[in-house]
């Protein structure tokens, strides 16, 4: 049980009247213990290898599916954009059907289809109603446009330029332009430090045979992992993924990424751009997935910058001293790494103060971990959202895909709720000591004028003295 | 006629899928209107709170105070410190935001569903005991200048939007940007927040809605505890911002540190609640769909794939607003491509349209979309209450969105056509042509990287 009573005495102190019994509702809504409900996973594997995750929901007259390929910008190569132009051209053309065809046999049923591109990910969702009639022509539609993809060239041409003008695009706005420099600083040298957008040297070189290869290659049955969600049978569900990965390509596993490695110095780069803010991006590698410090890591960096308007960035860089409108930060844990990422945009006058504040924020937490009585409270946030998370059809096909994808168990939730509640204040500290050096972070920052980087503990009190 | 048929089995799917979903309508002496829909799928509640008060009923010497009230609303009152109200909510499991609009400003908490009685609490206590504090309220302007600065002024398509905007509804509420002005928004004053705060935030100038798994003999007693004492207050006039008679042709050239240029095309045409007919407004719904309504339809298969004119394009309606509606293009070039061959391809569009009514294939695609969307929409509580309260607050009947279907499902192809013909014609348009700098002076950026220490 979450511990309420310091936290009832820390706002019995702070507020202004009536403490003893604002709010009146507390004591009542404490006894409720919250629902959480748990999701019963069903899974099993294709005759082609493919991993399937399925949860039944009759509650409404649809279902989600999802492939989740190990096929995002990682496996790139020396062609950035590889990965994503071949995600992109997934519904452009199949055999026998035009790209016209295949966008009115989906929309004439209701039904949508998308396909995106992560760094570890090539995902491809189809969100149908349920109806046999609707959702057997959907799902067969499917099954040919990911299983016999023809690439025309003419669609190949189009995706370029539209991808070509979406990166120069990112050049007229801070945000893409700095978070473009923070990966290739954090990972130069591995499969995650290069845009997996592409770039305009590498998009042109691209052509249909590259991307005939990459799909052949890892968009393959035992590579891939498929979730289903809401209105189906345990029957129906094997027949749907039994058909999707009769479609694909053959083929195993994409072989395991490289872990990437931190940075061992503090390593400082500014882009000049004439914005009136100041963005800085402030991090390292620091995690994977299969981190035993993954949840001590998560719950001490929702409290840090991970929860919100409750976070203790949002608290002091914000709400004390009004230096921005959005401050945060995260771990994302990813097969070959994953970075520490704490982010904030500025008024250019204020950067100097807004960095030296939010660096000696991270150094202390650090150093000193959280206080019980920060720990209690976001315990008590973690587990008590749980319905929340799986509430939805939505939420649910995001978490079997990434359970499948990283080879969680299928009881990944129940077991990470478990280890909320244990995790203890020296848990935090010790894991962030290890995953993170506040002296060899890269800082990364985009705006008319590089900020002031404070050169070490004594020098990152600015904020506090305006 | 495959499709068609389709269309119609849709149609009685989603009228059975909806009968589980009792909604509850009822209202305080002190004129608070209360929605509650029960779905009990899951543990969860979604509790909103919607003012009639948006920027359209800013004057003009007050832009941005809407959206800067929304902020102090999550600071100080009279039983709570500021930072509090994002504690407790936490602590509790919650997840709470705010969104100001032209028409409206709302403000939501989600919550396992035993949260209910603190959920009305907090959302009653700021309703009543908000305290607006001189030295808060400059520096929440502060985090509010932040927000300009990153979403308009250091994006210059937001920025060429915010300039769009006062051209294409002149002289109406919507002419001005929800966030403000710039420099308006630097002189208000904690006055002006008040005074606000005093017009529009009372019970009968309120919608609260409560969605999720509920039932509405939990709600009644917490809601009668919670604001029932509240005075009624007086509910300010709120006229409807029209452009009638309309404002005539109106074009912009805009030059702003764009890579790429864009052009955005607008008509003032009838929304749901300005139009003489509602048909007018199922129409144009239409009407869109058959332009925009996915990868099928016209703007996506003749303009980006067909002509190749454009590597982005879009054509929406927003019919669902307190004054005129709106239909929109947008679009930015590919190269080679100029703004007025573009514009040109959007106009070829709606003559097409105004000379020869869509294929009944096309109308169905369109409502076979509205209709799985229906269904799909009800996958999030959050959703549910979004609708509720966004009808609630424009004055219409949340039946209304159960009728949609059927509605649609009376458009004939030549009253799209007439709707082409009516509404998107040159004296209701505005056009901006969305440039580079001029003379093309183009910084190129430079890195610096260091490695100290």
């Amino acid at each position: 049980m979450i511990v309420w009573k310091p936290f009832a005495a820390a706002l019995c102190a702070l507020a202004l009247a009536g403490c003893a019994s604002f709010p009146t509702t507390a004591a009542r809504v404490e006894q409720a213990k919250p629902a959480a409900p748990e999701l019963t996973i069903q899974s099993w594997t294709t005759d082609q290898g493919a991993k399937v995750l399925f949860v039944p929901s009759d509650a409404l007259p649809m279902l989600d599916v999802r492939l989740v390929m190990n096929a995002g910008g990682a496996r790139d190569g020396d062609q950035p954009g590889l990965a994503s132009m071949t995600s992109a051209l997934l519904g452009e053309g199949a055999e026998g059907l035009t790209v016209d065809d295949i966008a009115r046999g989906f929309e004439d049923r209701g039904a949508s289809f998308s396909t995106g591109s992560y760094q570890d990910m090539g995902v491809i969702s189809l969100r149908t109603l349920s109806r046999p009639q609707w959702r057997d022509d959907a799902v067969n539609l499917l099954a040919r446009v990911i299983g016999s993809p023809s690439f025309p060239q003419d669609a190949l041409d189009r995706v370029r330029t539209r991808a070509l003008q979406g990166l120069k695009m990112d050049r007229q706005v801070p945000g893409p332009q700095v978070e473009k420099a923070f990966q290739q600083v954090v990972f130069a040298g591995h499969p995650y430090g290069h845009p997996e957008s592409g770039t305009l040297e590498s998009l042109p070189g691209i052509t249909r045979a590259d991307v005939q290869r990459f799909y052949q290659r890892y968009y393959a049955a035992g590579n891939t992992v498929i979730a289903l969600v809401g209105d189906a049978s345990r029957e129906q569900a094997e027949a749907i993924a039994a058909r999707l990965s009769e479609a694909l390509p053959e083929g195993g596993p994409a072989p395991r990424l490289p872990r990437a490695q931190r940075l061992t110095e503090r390593t400082v780069e500014h882009i000049d751009f004439p914005s009136n803010q100041t963005h800085i991006l402030i991090g390292n590698q620091a995690t994977w997935r299969g981190n035993p410090d993954h949840v001590a890591l998560y719950v001490g960096n929702y409290i840090l910058g991970g929860g919100g308007f409750a976070s203790l960035l949002t608290q002091q860089v914000r709400e004390e001293h009004g230096y921005v409108y959005g401050v945060s930060s995260y771990f994302q844990p990813m097969a070959g790494g994953g970075p520490f990422r704490l982010q904030l945009q500025t008024a250019n006058d204020n950067a100097d103060q807004a960095l030296g504040l939010t660096m000696k924020i991270l150094r202390d937490f650090i150093a000193n971990g959280p206080t019980q009585e920060q720990l209690d409270n976001a315990k008590a946030n973690i587990l008590g959202r749980r319905a929340l998370e799986t509430a939805d059809n939505s939420d649910i096909i995001g978490q079997l895909g990434a359970i499948g994808f990283y080879d969680l168990p299928l009881d990944y939730l129940q077991r990470f709720n478990e280890q909320v509640e244990t995790v203890t204040v020296a848990d935090i500290r010790n894991a962030f000591q290890r995953a993170l050096d506040a002296d060899k972070l890269a800082i990364v920052s985009i705006g008319p004028r590089a900020p002031d980087v404070p050169q070490g503990a004594q020098d990152e009190t600015q904020g506090q003295n305006q | 006629m495959k499709v068609l048929w389709i269309a119609l089995a849709l149609s009685v799917l989603t009228v059975s899928a909806r009968a589980d979903l009792p909604t509850h309508e009822f209202q305080l002496d002190n004129g608070l209107k209360v929605l509650v829909r029960e779905d009990h799928r899951a543990p969860v509640i979604t509790v909103m709170i919607w003012f009639k008060a948006g920027s359209i009923d800013e004057a003009p010497y007050e832009t941005g105070v809407a959206h800067l009230l929304e902020h102090m609303m999550f600071r100080n009152s009279k039983h709570l410190a500021p930072g509090e109200f994002a504690r407790l909510v936490a602590r509790y499991g919650g997840a709470n935001n705010a969104f100001t609009s032209y028409d409206y400003t709302a403000y939501f908490q989600q919550y396992e569903a035993s949260r209910l009685p603190l959920a009305l609490e907090l959302e009653a206590e700021r309703l009543k005991n908000l305290r607006i504090e001189d030295d808060d309220f400059y520096r929440e302007l502060q985090v509010v200048m932040e927000e300009r600065r990153q979403r308009t002024d250091d994006q210059p398509f937001a920025l060429a939007q915010e300039k769009f905007q006062a051209v294409a509804r002149p002289g109406t509420g919507y002419a001005h940007p929800i966030i403000g002005w710039r420099d308006q928004l630097a002189q208000l004053k904690p006055e002006q927040a008040r005074s606000w705060y005093q017009r529009f935030y009372v019970p009968g100038n309120a919608t609260l809605v409560i969605a999720g798994d509920v039932t509405e003999s939990q709600v009644r007693p917490l809601v009668d505890k919670f604001f029932g004492d509240m005075a009624a207050g007086e509910t300010p006039p709120r006229p409807k911002p029209t452009l009638d008679p309309p404002a005539g042709e109106r074009r912009m050239t805009l030059h702003l540190p764009v890579r790429v240029p864009a052009l955005f095309m607008q008509y003032n045409v009838p929304s749901l609640t300005t139009a003489e007919d509602p048909a007018t407004f199922y129409a144009l719904t239409m009407l869109a769909g058959v332009l925009d309504g996915g990868l099928s339809a016209r703007v996506e298969s003749q303009l980006v794939r067909g002509q190749r004119l454009a590597a982005g394009a879009g054509a929406s309606y927003d019919g669902l607003q307190r004054g005129n509606g709106t239909f929109s293009f947008s679009a930015s070039p590919n190269p080679g491509v100029t703004l007025e061959q573009l514009e040109q391809g959007f106009e070829e569009q709606v003559r097409r349209i105004a000379e020869q009514p869509p294929s009944a294939e096309e109308m169905d695609r369109v409502r076979a979309g509205v209709l799985a969307g229906q269904v799909f929409q009800r996958d999030s509580v959050m959703g549910q209450a979004m609708e509720l309260g966004r009808l609630s607050v424009l004055g219409v009947d949340w039946r209304l969105s159960e009728q949609f279907d059927e509605n649609l499902e009376k458009v004939t192809p030549a009253q799209v056509q007439q709707a082409a013909r009516d509404w998107l014609v040159a004296e209701r348009s505005a056009v901006a042509y969305v440039y580079p700098p001029e003379p093309p002076a183009e910084a190129s950026p430079s890195t610096r990287q260091e490695a100290s220490q």
